[in-house]
């Protein structure tokens, strides 16, 4: 008896640990690449000038949905609702009288509800906002799991081959070996707490084999190149080509990689949410707000096609911008 | 030939061993006594029988055994039974693969009779504005998740028109006598889950058919006077099909699992709604059984696959 009731608490520490971790290294990771991007500001904005205009409005895009859902995320977690943005959470309920005020549920849009209501009252504008913000951490946790974990991965057993290779290349054909969806949902019913700090990891654990296979190709191809052959025969340490000739040349690839890839799993969680099994209500998700207002269809469509629109075109944006990115690098380096 | 054949024998069978492991090592994972995962914690336990199951199950056994034990079982259709409902497992996959694998074959089906003519149009009009237009189209159809592409079939055909039913399965009987019935209720979400599958097959063919269109013997038959859809749909259409095939049958394994949300969206019958249900009631032995079931179907095929191509293309079956 003891044991079962020790098991929830034990759960949600351990849980509460790797939120913290996790938090502290995607801090870390989102500000390197801040001053990454900062310190190349003009490389960046030339790269966006390049891009066909169709690119470009995606990449606004996806600018404005990370702005926005960072907006509301400081706003609900660090100013209490200061910024003009309706409570994502609020039925009408006004806590100085103690009473509901008279609000309807499912309205279309007006002045002060943007994007109407939902079924429970709450502000669909603002939901989707807040929404964003599931897909965006549990598409940075995933990338920064494949890039990390599966760049790495991927460049060693592509440069060293041998043994290494097919030990690590078995394991991740294993893994490959499950239908995704299937082998998520099954990862996703042994944790009782559904958490996003479990979505994020668990979906960020299955990304790493296709990240692996995708950098072994890459560090096959690079690892044949002259510089890498002019290192071995100056006699240069292995780990050190693997880190200054290998990796180096790796990581743009995964980099445009990890864009599609992120598109994929934004549609993996919002499924995963439409069926109740990703982050639970009352946070709002885009997979969730469209279950919810689905069973409300004949009345209100518009509370489905908000969210579906909003999700399918951060898919769209990922997708596309992603593209454009694997078609320049391939075009640079068979110009290299 | 048949040291192909060999290898990749040798292969199913090691994937299918890893695989039936880590699906068994599943209960197994979770800290704690299995019986928790197997009754869930929170139910009413009578103690005869959390020892009945464990009896039944051989928990007390070292982990290996079990897992022999399990394998037996399963492979002569035994995959235990339900401790939340009674029923047996193998029986409730017996009833409901039927119905995700018609929808995963017309899915399938409808989105290979959509790619080709997009594909190889796609491919003829090279940068042109036709093909700028349908791989604008493709991009899109690849983007929208399916679910919401049931949603708004079901908004579009079953509640604004009313002309087909938003759910309510009709089970295809054996000698196809309701058949228009069955494709009635089967038509909507084959198409959901076709949309995004077409957009993976086209963009396939049309990359295929344009490395096909530059070769010799395409260029021959222009010389000889054949018209355009001669050369384009007889000539260079099956040699550009390969990877099609491929990623066609490959798709066809994950998408008997990958029907799940579609299933819950048009309330169907089928493996994924089993499978949803059982993680919703935290039925392990269900769960385990699903998805050891469709893991070696989808390994199974993707071998099936694997062979098939080297069989029918002479480039490789030649080497």
């Amino acid at each position: 008896m003891l044991n079962l009731a020790m098991q929830p608490m034990l759960a949600t520490s351990f849980w509460g640990l790797l939120r913290t971790a996790g938090i502290g290294i995607l801090m870390v990771l989102v500000a390197g690449v801040l001053i990454y991007a900062v310190l190349n500001i003009r490389t960046l904005a030339r790269t966006f000038i390049e891009m066909p205009i169709s690119v470009k409005l995606c990449a606004l895009w996806l600018l404005i949905i990370v702005v926005a859902a960072v907006y509301a995320k400081v706003d609900t977690e660090l100013l209490d609702h200061a910024l003009p943005l309706q409570n994502p959470d609020d039925q009408g309920f006004n806590p100085e009288t103690g009473v509901f005020e008279v609000r309807e549920g499912n309205l279309t849009s007006t002045s002060e509800y943007w994007l109407g209501t939902d079924t429970l009252k709450r502000d669909t504008f603002s939901r989707i906002i807040h929404g964003a913000w599931v897909s965006i951490i549990v598409s940075l946790v995933s990338a920064a799991f494949g890039i990390i974990v599966g760049g790495f991965l991927g460049s060693l057993v592509g440069y060293v081959r041998g043994r290494t290779e097919m030990v690590i290349m078995t394991g991740i054909d294993i893994i490959l070996a499950f239908p995704a969806l299937i082998l998520l949902l099954a990862m996703v019913s042994i944790f009782e707490v559904r958490s996003l700090t479990m979505i994020s990891l668990v979906i960020g654990f299955l990304s790493i084999p296709a990240y692996t296979r995708v950098a072994r190709a890459t560090s096959l191809a690079v690892s044949n190149r002259e510089f890498v052959h002019a290192a071995q025969a100056i006699g240069t340490k292995p780990t050190r080509i693997l880190l200054q000739e290998v990796i180096p040349n790796v990581m743009p690839v995964m980099i445009a990689y990890a864009m599609v890839a992120a598109a994929a799993v934004i549609v993996i969680e919002g499924t995963l949410s439409f069926l109740g099994l990703s982050v639970q209500p009352p946070a709002a998700t885009w997979g969730n707000m469209i279950n919810l207002a689905r069973g409300n269809i004949k009345v209100n469509v518009w509370q489905v096609l908000w969210p579906s629109i909003a999700l399918t075109l951060t898919v769209l944006s990922l997708n596309q911008v992603g593209d454009w990115f694997q078609k320049r690098g391939a075009h640079r380096a068979s110009g290299l | 030939m048949a040291k192909v054949i060999g290898i990749r024998v040798l292969r199913l069978v090691f994937t299918l061993f890893a695989v039936t492991v880590l699906t068994f090592l599943m209960t197994k994972l979770l800290p704690g006594d299995p019986i928790n995962a197997i009754l869930g914690t929170s139910s009413q336990r009578d103690p005869a029988v959390v020892e009945r199951i464990r009896a039944e199950l051989h928990l007390d056994d070292s982990i290996p055994s079990q897992y022999v034990r399990w394998l037996g079982d399963a492979v002569t259709g035994d995959l235990g039974y339900s401790y939340i409902t009674d029923q047996p497992i193998a029986d409730t996959i017996g009833q409901r693969a039927p119905v995700s694998a018609q929808l995963a074959l017309m899915a399938i089906g409808l989105a290979v009779l959509m790619a080709i003519p997009i594909g190889v149009l796609g491919a003829y009009t090279q940068s042109r504005w036709p093909d700028a237009l349908s791989s604008r189209f493709v991009q899109v159809a690849l983007s929208v998740p399916n679910f919401i592409v049931g949603i708004f079939l079901i908004f579009f055909f079953a509640v604004k028109l009313e002309w087909l039913p938003a759910s309510n399965w009709t089970r295809l009987e054996r000698n196809l006598s309701n058949l228009p019935a069955n494709l009635k209720t089967s038509i909507m979400p084959a198409t959901a889950l076709a949309l995004s599958q077409m957009a993976i097959f086209s963009r396939l063919v049309r990359s295929d058919m344009i490395a096909t269109l530059q070769e010799n013997y395409v260029l021959s038959a222009k010389a000889k006077g054949l018209s355009n859809r001669f050369i384009l749909f007889r000539h260079a259409l099956r040699p550009s099909s390969f990877s099609l095939i491929t990623i066609a049958g490959i798709n066809f394994g994950a998408l008997l699992g990958g029907t799940v949300v579609i299933e819950r969206v048009f309330a169907l019958p089928g493996l994924g709604s089993r499978l949803l249900s059982a993680i919703e009631q935290r039925d392990v032995l269900v769960i385990q059984g699903i998805t050891v079931f469709i893991a070696v179907v989808y390994v199974v095929v993707n071998t099936l696959v694997d062979l098939f191509y080297t069989f029918i293309d002479p480039r490789i079956r030649r080497s």
